[in-house]
């Protein structure tokens, strides 16, 4: 995978450069942020002039020295993994078996592991860095009976670097949860520095709260757990516990107001460090970059906007061409005049063909995917069944749309199963339908679904009347009743709200084992999943949209030649065939439901939204063309359905 | 410069009609009462709408007091009214709580008094009620008493919204359809409007506690759309908002509160918003997009403002000498900016241009100091402090709102209208005063976005009633004036407009 990003000039001269230069700066701000943490650590309200004496002398020793020296290459380790792992396109589980798939994918628990190991690095440093107390791991005690000096174990030590481990894994999951290396653009385009400011507030307010939440579960953890650790470290290393000293995973231990105040301290500097390094490569990587239209030398034409545009392999780069196109429609005459030009020798417009070609190329590859999407789902939320026959495929599609008391009347002859949503993007969709719902399956591949389970559920699926227990939308859309709305259609076979299954005769002597059971109600969609999954790349589509919505209307009066004339039917008609599927598809159940906001998370949730987002553009585009061109539309060939639709647009009737 | 002194003298008794042959026609003339534009006038009294007459948190009084355990009281009290209301309780029930607390409490309580009387003694606008705040900044005049709250044509049909005071919006269109009601539970106190540019159904609504932005259908015959068709956005120490503005792609959305010293950036369809932060000034009260969307103006309730460029949104410092900015408005190219400042009576101009690299200094083109003209019922005094100003989208015509002193009997808001030129140099002429039925002051003003034959001006009255006046002319060579396609689209569809002359219609 890496190798294949090596090929693109991009990521060789562009985008390691960026990584490079925002490690760089994380690196830089290591000094600023220990200074705090120390300053933070070893603050005393009665002792002013002594805590700023003892933080500045701190600050100086060469532990603290050392310290920063562990702490940077725990720094560029992460910049490696941000860069290794950053994408631009979020892959979103569709059903919680797709997660936990994920979350124990291979390459995920390196990384976890990775991360636990920072977590006690960076905790070690934290913990010599207060000093005190906390230093080492060994301290010399005195046993009660015998009176003899022997190195015993530190507990105070142990608990901040499993502390670091746990924060470690903690972020290493939310990271896979939250979509942490998500990267997404800002709607605005800021300088690096404003935007950083900007961002400085909520990164620490958020990784104040991560650490304080982590805190408290680990402190939890430890009560009950604490003593496993505790016995095998000291076993190994064959130190004595200390039995004069409160344990800490006791109530009393742990309600230590010092102690926790260090423990949620060293949580918040060892999250900033992280949440800093993403927020600066996130700031880095999508800082807008600005290709040339046309080059007068040859070699520098794979550089060049039309051929970068109509780039497959490397995303950033076609991300950020796409975003250089939006901005460039809008703000820049002189480019956009290029745009329009003609190749010197032969008069051919091959700018602005490549540049029309490759958006329409897009915009339709989405309108496809809708489309198949939505042949895939039937209106209801359910699905014409591939593997029925063909007489009565069009049956249950002719009845899709009606409500249950048909489907009563349908399913006992059972050759039309019914399935829920998720169901119908495994393992049990069959032949065509399985290759064009692959993309926004990513389920299908994951780990989890090995050929033994995929068989378990697979063969329990068109008989166990588990596989029609339909979520009714009113169920799915509650959060919270998830789970307890699939444990109730397991004790009687029929949830509320869902078109009553009959079930068959084979499947009543058929009883599936508690673990299909229970793999099939994790299997069951998670709402808007789908939908969101289908609109994952948007951004794309979005910045598409305007690039050619302004380049179409700028071209009502700079473009000399006339180029945009010639493509205006077909764009026009595109925009109007996406917007027809995009509409349909908001019909849809949980389509249009609004995501929940996650308040103060440092994974980026823009992608939930990226469908409404797309819909406002793509009006925009039309509105945005329809309106500059006003009646001279009329001249434009086009069908007539879209002529209608149009009109609509004209007389702002949208 | 141009004063007041050189305008044709105001006629009070009746109300002018339009605007015809460089004249401003009242409704004396006999024979000029056929109204040319059928564009619906509504009216609305103070009587018939009814302000909810107590807000939310003194309900607490119609009920009987109970005691409640402390704990719960302490709950509530958080919940009400933050850390402040916490405080207050556990200083005021001194003999249930340990005597540590209490007295730490009110120690906490006294330090946070003072800290904010502090932060209020430099930025005087943090001690107002959020309402007398909304009332202050509003480009409606005399907010708090008018039955009219707010008022916005959209960019493109002839459709206008109108919020009143009992919080409801209410949308008329130039057809007899059914005019939609808007009422929300978070619709309260609204203080700007705006439709969404390019796009046919959606209105934004600066109100107090958040950001509504309703998807009406134009289709629909409902006349009551549900709370379900409006979006709420809001952002934590963003509220009240006092100015709302487009970009004129209509793809992004800026809002404004006082009381934040942050502008938010709304990618509204994502529900998404970006905090530009500028700590000087205290807050943003007035905001301002050029039409051509490159620039945007945000003043502030001290004496600066900043204009923002918007392709990497970074700003300009401007200074004041004397008070806030109080109104602005951009011309149709986004290359001059007109200004009022509170306290001054004059208008300054600021030209920007990509060449010279921005202006260095406002320069002063209009003296809008009292003038006294002589009438058949005692004198009329007039001007004073703008209130508003707008500026129609050819770039022809410049209403001015100023306020009057509600104190003396003579000296009423009026509307002043100006002609600009801005070729050779940007110049005001005068052009006359807009004067309502007896009795009856301006309080709001806009141009209707895209009238054919000349400007048509909007004015929301103190009686509760909608007028519009016609400014009859045809644009002299689209000095300043619109986007050429603009131009060219309507030169198309209009012919009758294309004339060099004015239209004499008799």
């Amino acid at each position: 995978m890496f190798s294949l990003k090596q090929n693109s000039w991009f990521i060789r001269k562009v985008v390691i450069w960026r990584a490079v230069a925002s490690i760089a700066w994380s690196v830089l701000l290591l000094p600023v942020t220990t200074a705090v943490f120390v300053l933070l650590s070893r603050f005393s309200l009665f002792h002013p002039i002594q805590w700023i004496s003892d933080c500045t002398s701190l600050l100086t020793a060469s532990s603290t020295i050392f310290s920063l020296v562990v702490l940077c290459g725990v720094v560029l380790i992460t910049g490696f993994f941000n860069l290794e792992f950053y994408t631009l396109v979020p892959s979103i589980p569709c059903s919680r078996m797709a997660l936990l798939g994920t979350v124990l994918h291979p390459r995920q628990c390196v990384h976890s592991l990775v991360y636990c190991t920072m977590g006690m690095l960076v905790m070690w440093c934290a913990s010599v860095t207060i000093g005190g107390r906390y230093s080492t791991l060994g301290t010399p005690c005195r046993q009660s009976e015998s009176g003899e000096v022997v190195t015993c174990l530190n507990e105070y030590h142990l608990f901040l670097l499993l502390a670091g481990a746990f924060m470690g894994y903690s972020h290493s999951f939310l990271g896979v949860v939250q979509n942490m290396y998500y990267v997404s653009f800002q709607p605005i385009q800021q300088y690096k520095y404003p935007r950083f400011k900007g961002c400085l507030p909520m990164v620490v307010k958020c990784s104040v709260i991560q650490a304080l939440y982590s805190a408290r579960n680990f402190a939890a953890l430890y009560f009950f757990f604490g003593y496993v650790p505790k016995t095998w470290i000291s076993s190994t290393l064959n130190l004595q516990i200390d039995s004069s000293l409160q344990p800490l995973d006791s109530l009393t231990g742990l309600l230590d107001f010092s102690l926790l105040y260090h423990l949620s301290i060293s949580g918040a500097f060892l999250y900033l460090t992280w949440y800093l390094t993403v927020l600066l490569f996130r700031i880095y990587v999508t800082e807008a970059y600005s290709f040339p239209v046309q080059s007068t030398f040859t070699e520098d034409a794979e550089q060049c906007l039309p051929k970068v545009l109509a780039e497959k392999n490397t995303l950033v780069m076609k991300f950020l061409a796409l975003q250089d196109l939006a901005l460039l429609s809008q703000h820049s005459l002189s480019r956009r005049l290029e745009v329009f030009n003609l190749s010197q020798p032969g008069g051919h417009p091959h700018n602005w063909n490549a540049i029309s070609g490759e958006c329409l190329c897009l915009l339709s590859e989405l309108t496809q995917r809708l489309v198949a999407h939505q042949d895939a789902v039937a209106s209801n939320g359910r699905v014409k069944s591939q593997s029925a026959s063909s007489d009565t495929r069009s049956a249950s599609s002719s009845s899709s749309v009606v409500s249950g008391t048909e489907d009563i009347a349908e399913t006992p002859r059972l050759s039309v199963p019914l399935r829920t949503p998720g169901s119908v993007f495994k393992s049990s969709v069959g032949g065509a339908n399985r290759v064009l719902t692959a993309p926004f399956t990513p389920d299908v591949d994951s780990p989890f679904s090995s050929p033994a389970i995929r068989r378990l559920v697979g063969q329990q699926d068109p008989h166990s009347p588990w596989s029609g227990t339909v979520q009714s939308p009113h169920i799915m859309r509650r959060g919270p009743k998830l789970w307890s709305a699939s444990t109730e259609s397991q004790s009687n076979g029929s949830p509320p709200g869902s078109p009553a299954t009959v079930p068959s005769p084979p499947a009543a002597s058929q009883k599936p084992s508690f673990l299909a059971q229970w793999l099939q109600n994790r299997r069951e969609q998670l709402p808007e999943a789908s939908s969101q999954a289908l609109f994952a790349d948007s951004q794309a589509h979005i910045w598409a949209l305007q690039g050619l919505s302004h380049l179409v209307a700028a071209s009502f009066s700079e473009d000399q030649f006339g180029v945009v004339q010639t493509t205006l039917p077909n764009i026009l008609s595109c925009l109007v065939v996406l917007l027809e599927a995009v509409d349909r598809h908001f019909k849809l159940p949980h389509a249009s439901s609004k995501p929940v906001r996650t308040l103060c998370s440092m994974g980026d949730s823009t992608y939930k939204t990226l469908r409404f987002a797309l819909r406002a553009a793509l009006k925009t585009a039309i509105y945005k063309i329809t309106t500059t061109f006003g009646e001279h539309l009329n001249a434009v060939n086009i069908s007539t359905e879209h002529r209608k639709r149009l009109q609509q647009f004209l007389e702002f009737k949208e | 410069m141009c004063s007041l002194g050189v305008f044709p003298a105001p006629v009070t008794a009746a109300q002018t009609l339009f605007e015809r042959n460089n004249e401003l026609l009242s409704a004396l003339h006999p024979g000029e009462h056929s109204q040319a534009c059928d564009l619906p006038s509504p009216q609305f009294t103070r009587d018939t709408l009814k302000g909810h007459s107590r807000p939310e948190s003194s309900s607490r009084s119609v009920f009987l007091d109970q005691r409640d355990t402390l704990w719960m009281r302490s709950a509530g009290a958080w919940r009400d009214a933050g850390l402040y209301g916490l405080l207050d309780e556990i200083t005021n029930s001194a003999e249930e709580v340990p005597r540590f607390l209490a007295v730490g409490s009110a120690c906490v309580l006294a330090l946070l008094r003072w800290a904010s009387s502090f932060h209020g003694s430099l930025f005087p606008h943090l001690t107002l009620s959020s309402d007398e705040m909304v009332a202050e900044f509003s480009q409606m005049l005399d907010w708090s008493d008018s039955a009219l709250r707010s008022f916005a044509w959209h960019p493109h049909t002839d459709k206008f919204a109108v919020a009143l005071l009992d919080d409801s919006i209410k949308i008329y269109k130039s057809n007899s359809s059914p005019t939609p009601t808007l009422k929300h539970r978070c619709q309260r106190s609204v203080c700007a409007l705006q439709w969404k540019p390019l796009c046919g159904s959606a209105l934004a609504v600066a109100c107090q506690s958040c950001l509504l932005i309703w998807h009406v259908d134009p289709a629909s015959l409902s006349t009551r759309p549900s709370s379900g068709c409006a979006q709420v956005l809001s952002h934590p120490g963003h509220s009240p908002i006092t100015s709302i503005a487009w970009s004129p792609t209509g793809s992004l959305l800026v809002s404004a509160s006082p009381v934040d010293t942050s502008m938010m950036v709304w990618d509204v369809a994502a529900e998404s918003a970006v905090p530009l932060q500028r700590v000087g000034g205290g807050g943003v009260t007035y905001l301002s997009w050029s039409p051509d969307g490159s620039r945007l103006l945000a003043a502030t309730p001290s004496a600066l403002f900043r204009v923002w460029e918007t392709r990497m949104w970074t700003c300009e410092r401007w200074p004041c000498l004397k008070g806030s900015c109080q109104s602005a408005c951009w011309s149709p190219d986004g290359g001059c900016l007109l200004l009022s400042m509170q306290g001054e009576r004059v208008i300054y101009a600021l030209t920007f241009s990509d060449l010279t690299g921005g202006p260095k200094a406002a320069s002063v083109v209009a003296d809008l100091s009292e003038t006294t003209f002589p009438g058949p019922d005692g004198d009329l005094t007039v001007g004073g402090e703008v209130c508003s100003l707008s500026w129609d989208p050819r770039g022809e015509r410049l209403a001015v709102l100023l306020k009057g002193d509600s104190q003396a009997d003579n000296h009423p808001s009026v509307i002043a209208v100006f002609k600009t030129r801005s070729s050779p140099v940007f110049e005001l002429l005068p052009c006359g005063f807009v004067m309502g039925e007896a009795g009856a002051e301006p309080r709001f003003m806009q141009f209707h976005p895209h009238f054919q034959h000349g400007a048509l001006l909007t004015v929301c009255w103190s009686d509760g009633r909608i007028s519009h006046v016609p400014f009859y002319f045809s644009s002299a060579g689209l000095l300043g004036g619109d986007s050429p396609q603009q131009a060219l689209a309507s030169n198309t569809t209009n012919p009758s407009s294309n004339k060099l002359y004015t239209e004499q219609i008799s």
